[in-house]
């Protein structure tokens, strides 16, 4: 295993590059689910977003910093994507990276902490609380498992595999509930018994980083 | 999917250059920015008004620029909000010194997007005023949602305070029209049939042949119920009582019934749908003084109609009257 102990530059790109070629293969399945309970784009809007995002990190000088990496990532997302998702997604990296700032090179509870901003700037924005039916419901327990698993001890690659598993368990649990947040809660009671297409790209973030820092 | 297509990603774009040009005297298009600007813009002196939103929802917004309307209009991907740099690119294309308002449909993307529009703007010195727009009855309003929808009260906010920036009101009294329109006017819809978003190329839901989907949006989304589809008399007594319920008016009060179709439904249904409002409307106590009929806020090729009823008073009638001249509205212009 070439696990990585420390996220540099090349950790991020292999990462959202990583995430790019998840999202364009589940596309589908993410419009599909948005369908149940949404208009049925939110492939096609992240897949276009991730695609410009490819775009963007591959202009960029090889010594940027990872905070900075996320920065250029967050505010492309924000510039293409549009609805809630881009906003969203786009506040997520935007806030990590802030966290991080310049640092050429960071450990992973510094990561940690950098993604908990990101979760923070996406509750700020949205307002969303656990149980809304949103991607919060798959993103808070993700980071919150790769902070515990690091407190704990374990590598930054196996974190990164628990962080996946929270927010895969965080996305099923969203089925039975009701949504009260986003386009979802206009449904009412017809929004209970179908997946959050946000919490399901979610487990898409979190696998990819767990694959890129694995 | 039967559609008049290239490629899907590129149908937006495509539609917003034909508008320009079909209407050129009245609206131009700036591609790189995807906008679509008064061909006067800016005004001095005259608070500009910009709407925006996803697109499929033709004419919104984009046929609803021109003299007595709005001065810019960000379409977005179908049925997506656009983004912040679209909505501050219109912003500092049609401010003419004296303010801008941003009319918003309250749907969390347009509302997460404008509001980082705005705070950009205010950073370059613009004084922006956000209306957000929640009419629809079909949800009930909460701490623990998003909100009521923002529906066919857009049509009316955007003539009504389109008319106000024209006779020279400031952006606080612009703005104020504007919400006070959206705290008169409520609505409700249903649908007869799903619509196919071109990206998607299915559409978004199934609905059985004598079934029809109660309280719908304006983004092909299933409504909040589905129904036996009713007559058009059953629909129209839906409609009314849904609107009327929610408004509590006096008798004698001077309502703008608004039916409007959602794209698919032909205007001869539409009229025969006004025909029962207006009379249900009377027999209710009120007093239809001003109507729209037609297919003004749409979801694609979706089939459906949706009432939206606005208690008038003096200013707002008179601003109703008001010239317009837009590609999709007009009169004594």
């Amino acid at each position: 295993m070439s696990s990585v102990t420390a996220v540099v530059p090349q950790t991020v790109v292999a990462w959202l590059s990583g995430l790019a070629e998840d999202v364009a293969a589940q596309a589908d399945h993410l419009t599909q689910l948005d369908a149940a309970i949404g208009d049925g784009d939110h492939g096609i809007n992240m897949n276009r977003g991730m695609s410009a995002v490819v775009a963007t990190l591959g202009e960029q000088d090889d010594d940027v910093a990872p905070g900075r990496l996320l920065i250029v990532a967050g505010k492309t997302l924000v510039s293409t994507v549009g609805g809630a998702s881009g906003p969203l997604w786009g506040s997520f990296f935007r806030g990590a990276g802030r966290a991080l700032g310049d640092a050429p090179e960071l450990e992973g509870p510094e990561l940690a902490e950098a993604l908990a901003a990101g979760v923070k700037a996406v509750q700020d924005l949205g307002a969303a609380v656990p149980g809304d039916k949103t991607m919060v419901d798959a993103l808070l327990p993700a980071v919150e498992a790769l902070r515990e698993a690091l407190a704990g001890g374990a590598s930054l690659a196996d974190a990164a595999r628990s962080a996946a598993d929270a927010a895969a368990e965080g996305a099923r649990g969203t089925v039975p509930l009701q949504a009260r947040k986003g386009r979802a809660s206009y449904l009412g009671e017809r929004s209970v018994g179908h997946e959050d297409p946000g919490a399901a790209s979610t487990v898409l973030v979190m696998t990819a980083l767990a694959r890129a820092v694995g | 999917m039967r559609k008049l297509l290239n490629d899907p990603a590129d149908l937006v774009k495509e539609s917003l250059a034909g508008l320009a040009a079909a209407h050129g005297d009245l609206v131009r298009y700036d591609a790189a920015q995807q906008i679509l600007v008064r061909a006067d813009a800016p005004r001095a002196g005259k608070v500009a008004l910009i709407s925006g939103g996803g697109s499929g929802h033709e004419p919104l917004h984009g046929g609803f620029i021109g003299h007595g309307m709005l001065d810019a209009a960000c379409p977005g991907e179908v049925f997506t909000s656009p983004v912040p740099e679209q909505m501050l690119a219109a912003t500092k294309a049609v401010d003419g010194g004296a303010g801008v308002v941003h009319i918003v449909k309250n749907y969390t993307g347009d509302v997460m997007n404008f509001k980082m529009a705005a705070e950009d703007a205010a950073d370059e010195g613009i004084a922006v005023e956000s209306v957000l727009i929640d009419d629809d009855v079909a949800v009930q309003d909460s701490l623990y949602t998003a909100g009521r929808r923002g529906v066919g009260a857009t049509v009316l906010a955007e003539k009504i305070a389109g008319a106000a920036a024209e006779r020279g009101d400031d952006v606080a009294a612009v703005a104020g029209v504007a919400r006070r329109v959206d705290e008169r006017a409520r609505s409700f819809g249903i649908a007869l049939s799903s619509c196919t978003p071109p990206a998607a190329g299915k559409p978004i839901f199934d609905l059985p042949e004598g079934e029809m989907e109660v309280g719908i949006g304006i983004h092909g989304e299933p409504g909040r119920r589905r129904a036996p589809l009713g007559t058009l008399d059953e629909i129209a007594g839906l409609l009314v009582e849904a609107v009327t319920t929610d408004l509590k008016l006096e008798s004698g009060t001077q309502v703008l019934p608004f039916v409007n179709g959602m794209g698919g439904t032909p205007q001869i249904e539409l009229y025969a749908l006004y025909g029962e409002v207006d009379r249900l409307l009377r027999a209710a106590g009120l007093e239809p003084v001003r109507r729209l009929v037609g297919s003004y806020i749409t979801s694609l090729e979706m089939a459906g109609a949706s009432l939206t009823l606005l208690a008038l008073d003096d200013d707002l009638t008179a601003l109703w009257d008001a010239p317009v001249h837009t590609p999709a509205l007009r009169w004594g212009a």
